[in-house]
C-alpha cells in the first residue's frame, strides 16, 4: 500500500529522535535462506549489501540460520562468514528441516526479540516474502518489499529503502522511523555478489527454537524439484539479448534469437512483449520479471522505462538499439545505436560473426 | 463452507503515464480494475464452492468507488460483497491494512464462520505480497502462499492439501482449516460472468462497513497512524552521469555502425570479448 500514498508523507526535516527502548536495537541481520541443502545466492548478495550498511552504522553484520541440526547448518554459518558476516545466529531443530511458515516465523521472531537487531534483510523469494510478511506482522514493524537500493540516512540513523512504485514508473524511498527492526526484502541479482574470502572467521551464537512437531499444523508431504534443463536461466546468464515493442511483431523477434544463437546468449524481453505472448513469462526482464546482471546486455527496441531498467541496470555493459534518440535507455546504456532494430539487428549479428571468425583465426 | 476472498481495486498499471516534466503520476482516465492476481484466488474459491458447496464473500478495503471491483466479483459468482471504507484508513501501509482487513474478517466470522481466506499473491500497484501473510498472522490462520494447485479438501476432517511453489521445486503441503491461501498466477482461468450473475451484480446491495462496523476501536492502529513506514520521497530515476556513447559513422549504414560497435566492444572490454568468444564456441 505504500506505493499508493499520494501525496507522499514527508518524513520531516531535521533530526528525528528514536524512542529510548528502540535504541537498544543494534546490528544488521541477513536471513540465510536455504532449500534442499543449498543456500539461495540472494543471501550472499544481501550479506554484501548488509556489510556496507553495518559499516556505515559501525555495527556488526550477522547471518541468521534456521535449519535441521547437522553439518550443513554449520557450513551455512561458515559460508556466511566468508561472505562478510561477523557472526551467525544459529537455531537448530529437526522441525526446521524444510521451510514452513509457522516454525520459521516463531524462530526468527524469537531471535529478533532476544537479540534486537536494527535492520533485518531477507531475499524477495517465495520463502523470504512468506516469512518477511509474517515476521513483520508479528513484530508489528515496517517492511519494505523488493528494494532496489538500501542506504543509511545518518541524520535519523534509519535505513532508507528505495523501490519502484506505480507499476515501475517512479522510485520511492521508504523509512521505518519509530519501529525496530527495520525490515526489507531484495530480489535476487539486484545486489552484487560480494567476494568470497575463505580466511574470514566468525562466532556462532546458538539459540533454541522451543517448538515440537506436534505443535506444527502444516506438514510437508513431498518435494518435487523442477527440471532445470528446459527453463531459461536468465538471472545468471553472461550475455542476454532482449527485445521490446520496437520489434513490432512476433516474427521480427526471430532477429533476437538469431543474434543470441551466434553469441551463445539467453533471450530476454520487456513486459509488453511477454504480455503480447511473443515469448514466455520466464524471459521477462524487469520489476515484474527477472532481475539480471550479465556481462553484456543488448536491448533492441526497448525504450528503457523504470520497470525494465531496475531489472537490468546492474549489467556490466549495455548496448541499446532504438529509433528514438531521446529514449530513456540511452541515459544509462554504455553504447547506443540510434536506428531501427529490424535493420540493425541482422547487421549486428553479421558483425559479431565476422569478429568471432577473426578471433578464431587468431587463436 | 464459507470462503472470504480479499481483493483490491487497482489502476491498470499498463496505462499509467508519468508527466515528463513534473514527474507526477497522470491518473486521469486510467481505468480501475480488480487486481489481476486476485482473480486467480477468486476463481479457486469459486471452484471449491462448486465442488463442496457453501458461500464466497468478497471483501475489499478502499475508497467508495472500489465498490465497482466488488460488483465485478459478484458477476463472476461471489455470493456477498463487503466494502470496508473509512477516511480513517487513508494512508495505510501493509501493516495497517492487514490489521483493518483482519478485524473486518473477524466480524464476518462472528455471524458466519470463515473456513478459508483467499488473497492475491500481490497487487500490481504495490507489489508487496505482504497483506495476505499479515492477515493470516493476525487471525492465526495457517498460511499457504504461492499455491499452484489445491489437490484435496476434506471438510469432515477439515484438512486441505495443496501444491506450493518453492524456489527450486514444488512442495506438497497438508494443513488444517482455517487457512489463508494466495494463488500463483496462471494456475486457473477466470470463468465468464453468466448473464444471471451480471444481473445480480447490477442489483446487488453492497454492504458498506466503516471503521466501527469493521470492529476497530483503536484508531492508532489504522491508516497513517497505524503505519510504521513512511514514504520520504518519490523520484524519477536519475540518468547516469555519462550517457550512452552513441555510435556514429559516415552515412550511418547499419553495417558500418555495427562493425564499429563490435570492434569497440572487443578493444575497450577485452575480458568481455573473451567471454563472448568462449560462449560462442
Amino acid at each position: 500500500m505504500n506505493a499508493d500514498k499520494a501525496p507522499p508523507r514527508k518524513a520531516g526535516k531535521g533530526k528525528f529522535e528514536l524512542d529510548e527502548r528502540l535504541k537498544a536495537y543494534q546490528g544488521v541481520w541477513v536471513f540465510i535462506e536455504h532449500e534442499r541443502g543449498n543456500v539461495h545466492p540472494v543471501s550472499w548478495e544481501l550479506l554484501g549489501e548488509g556489510r556496507k550498511l553495518a559499516d556505515k552504522l559501525g555495527v556488526a553484520l550477522s547471518g541468521v540460520v534456521l535449519a535441521a541440526p547437522g553439518l550443513a547448518a554449520r557450513r551455512f554459518c561458515e559460508e556466511a562468514f566468508f561472505h562478510g558476516a561477523d557472526n551467525c545466529y544459529l537455531m537448530e531443530d529437526a522441525v526446521l528441516s524444510s521451510y514452513r511458515n509457522q516454525p520459521f516465523t516463531k524462530g526468527l521472531t524469537d531471535l529478533v526479540n532476544t537479540y534486537q537487531p536494527e535492520i533485518l534483510l531477507l531475499g524477495a523469494t517465495t520463502q523470504g516474502r512468506d516469512l518477511a510478511g509474517s515476521v513483520a506482522t508479528t513484530l508489528k514493524t515496517g517492511l519494505t518489499a523488493d528494494c532496489t537500493e538500501l542506504n543509511i540516512d545518518m541524520e535519523n540513523r534509519s535505513m532508507a529503502a528505495s523501490r519502484p512504485t506505480f507499476g515501475g514508473s517512479l522510485l520511492c524511498t521508504i523509512l521505518t522511523l519509530n519501529f525496530r527492526p527495520q525490515m526489507a526484502t531484495v530480489r535476487p541479482r539486484v545486489m552484487a555478489m560480494p567476494d568470497r574470502d575463505s580466511a574470514r572467521r566468525g562466532t556462532i551464537i546458538e539459540h533454541p527454537l522451543g517448538l515440537i512437531e506436534t505443535e506444527i499444523v502444516t506438514k510437508v508431504l513431498q518435494y518435487i524439484p523442477d527440471d532445470q534443463q528446459d527453463k531459461p536461466q536468465l538471472p545468471f546468464a553472461d550475455i542476454i539479448v532482449s527485445g521490446g515493442r520496437g520489434l513490432k511483431n512476433a516474427d521480427n523477434f526471430q532477429l533476437i534469437w538469431d543474434l543470441a544463437m551466434v553469441l551463445g546468449a539467453e533471450v530476454g524481453a520487456s513486459r509488453p512483449v511477454v504480455q503480447a505472448g511473443w515469448v514466455e513469462l520466464e524471459r521477462q526482464v524487469g520489476q515484474s520479471g527477472k532481475t539480471v546482471r550479465p556481462k553484456l546486455y543488448i536491448a533492441a527496441g526497448i525504450s528503457g522505462a523504470v520497470q525494465h531498467r531496475v531489472g537490468m541496470e546492474g549489467s556490466d555493459v549495455i548496448i541499446a538499439i532504438n529509433t528514438d534518440p531521446n529514449a530513456p535507455i540511452f541515459d544509462f546504456a554504455t553504447y547506443g545505436i540510434v536506428g531501427n532494430a529490424m535493420t540493425i539487428l541482422p547487421a549486428l549479428t553479421q558483425a559479431f560473426k565476422q569478429q568471432l571468425a577473426v578471433a578464431k583465426m587468431a587463436s | 463452507m464459507h470462503i472470504v476472498v480479499c481483493i483490491k481495486q487497482v489502476p491498470d498499471s499498463a496505462q499509467i503515464r508519468v508527466h515528463p516534466v513534473t514527474n507526477t503520476i497522470m491518473r486521469q482516465g486510467v481505468p480501475a480494475i480488480v487486481n489481476p492476481y486476485d482473480l486467480f484466488s477468486l476463481e479457486e474459491a469459486l471452484r471449491l464452492k462448486d465442488l463442496h458447496g457453501g458461500r464466497v464473500t468478497a471483501i475489499t478495503m478502499g475508497p467508495p468507488q472500489a465498490e465497482a471491483a466488488l460488483r465485478k466479483c459478484i458477476s463472476f459468482g461471489a455470493d456477498d460483497a463487503i466494502l470496508v471504507t473509512d477516511r480513517a484508513f487513508a494512508g495505510a501501509d501493509t501493516l495497517a491494512t492487514s490489521f483493518a482487513l483482519a478485524s473486518a474478517i473477524g466480524q464476518i466470522n462472528k455471524t458466519h464462520a470463515v473456513d478459508m481466506v483467499f488473497a492475491g499473491k500481490q497487487t500490481i500497484d504495490g507489489d508487496t505480497a505482504q497483506v495476505g501473510p499479515g492477515i493470516a498472522k493476525r487471525m492465526n490462520l495457517q498460511l499457504l502462499t504461492y499455491v499452484s494447485k489445491v489437490d484435496a479438501l476434506d471438510l469432515t476432517t477439515r484438512t486441505i492439501q495443496v501444491q506450493r511453489r518453492a524456489e527450486g521445486g514444488v512442495e506438497v503441503l497438508t494443513t488444517q482449516l482455517p487457512c489463508l491461501i494466495t494463488m500463483l498466477e496462471g494456475t486457473n482461468e477466470m470463468r465468464f460472468a453468466t448473464m444471471e450473475n451480471m444481473f445480480r451484480a447490477a442489483r446487488y446491495q453492497i454492504q458498506v462497513w466503516d471503521r466501527v462496523t469493521a470492529g476497530i476501536e483503536d484508531v492508532t492502529r489504522i491508516g497513517l497512524k497505524g503505519s510504521p513506514t513512511v514514504v520520504s520521497k518519490v523520484f524519477a530515476p536519475q540518468a547516469k552521469t555519462v550517457r550512452a556513447e552513441i555510435i556514429q559513422t559516415e552515412g550511418d549504414e547499419p553495417r558500418d555502425l555495427t562493425l564499429t560497435l563490435v570492434a569497440k566492444l572487443f578493444t575497450q572490454h577485452p575480458k568481455l570479448g573473451e567471454t563472448i568468444v568462449r560462449r560462442a564456441a
